[in-house]
């Protein structure tokens, strides 16, 4: 039988998993129905600190504090793993995201345009787009 | 103000600036949020304890992502396209795995509990021995820098990459066309 207070613990338990994934999917929303390059990017972007608050939570220890030694033996810290990994994967974020603005740029060049639906019918309209756009 | 009442309040923040961003259709007012997005989840993982991250986020994503995306706007163009309606399919897929990924979080242990298979396998042997093994108090560093120095060095080839493919799309064939004195 599920009572009232095991159902509240489970929303206190979870509550920062489940926010980060409602992020999560709005991020994955921007990037997937949006037709403009740059929000895509930004939705991408949006989904990939989403899932860094997810980790990051998994990390916290009640009562923790940062995992920087402070010489007292009785500290409780925080599991510095995950920081360590979501530091990584913010330096990487920051390629990916440079790259893809510099193609970005590159295809308003080459089309003329930074819509998803324009660059396709440019595409199925010539055969070397390049020549005729420019 | 207690932690957690810091965490909800910082959650709602975010939450209202991720629907606010998939509403905006002007990319400059999009840049901005995204970068006060990233300042707030910056303000989250120093209430979760993670500084390193915390400090990082808000140089790397509140600020030369910011830069970046304001670079790519002045050479692109700062409206979207209306396209007038929603995208309900894209919303079905977000609905189902958003619904798969919540249902996974059910069997993990609760947030912050002390006993969780992540805190107890070797984080407390990096916590005890970080400081006599590498000299650094900051245990983070210790790890980043020391036990895993080879890692961080294949990261910073990542960028490295990166920074050369940003170049060789953007530098170079900008100098020939002005050689050329086209455009």
């Amino acid at each position: 039988m599920v009572t009232m207070d095991s159902v509240l613990s489970l929303i206190s338990g979870h509550y920062n998993y489940w926010m980060g994934i409602v992020l999560m999917m709005l991020g994955l929303y921007v990037a997937i129905s949006r037709g403009n390059l740059i929000k895509k990017v930004v939705g991408l972007n949006l989904f990939q600190t989403s899932v860094f608050m997810l980790y990051i939570s998994m990390g916290k220890v009640t009562g923790g504090t940062a995992p920087i030694l402070t010489g007292k033996p009785d500290t409780i810290y925080s599991n510095p793993l995950p920081h360590v990994l979501i530091l990584t994967a913010i330096v990487v974020g920051i390629s990916t995201t440079a790259l893809a603005l510099a193609l970005i740029v590159r295809i308003r060049e080459a089309y003329g345009t930074i819509e998803e639906d324009e660059i396709a019918a440019i595409e199925r309209q010539f055969e070397f787009p390049k020549d005729r756009v420019a | 103000m207690s932690p957690l009442f810091i965490d909800i309040l910082l959650f709602t923040l975010l939450a209202m600036t991720a629907l606010a961003i998939v509403r905006l259709r002007n990319l400059f007012a999009v840049t901005m949020l995204a970068s006060i997005f990233s300042l707030l989840a910056a303000g989250l993982f120093v209430n979760l304890d993670a500084v390193d991250v915390a400090f990082t986020e808000a140089a790397v994503g509140g600020g030369i992502s910011t830069v970046l995306m304001l670079c790519a706007l002045t050479l692109t163009k700062r409206d979207e396209k209306r396209t007038g309606h929603t995208a309900w399919l894209a919303l079905l897929l977000c609905a189902v795995t958003g619904a798969g990924l919540v249902y996974g979080t059910l069997d993990m242990p609760a947030f912050g509990s002390p006993d969780a298979p992540i805190h107890t396998h070797v984080a407390p042997d990096y916590i005890a021995r970080a400081k006599a093994e590498t000299g650094v108090p900051n245990i983070v560093t210790a790890v980043l820098a020391s036990y895993r120095g080879y890692d961080t060095l294949g990261e910073t080839t990542v960028i490295f990459a990166a920074g050369i493919a940003v170049l060789l799309l953007l530098g170079f064939k900008r100098s020939d066309k002005r050689e050329g004195g086209e455009e």
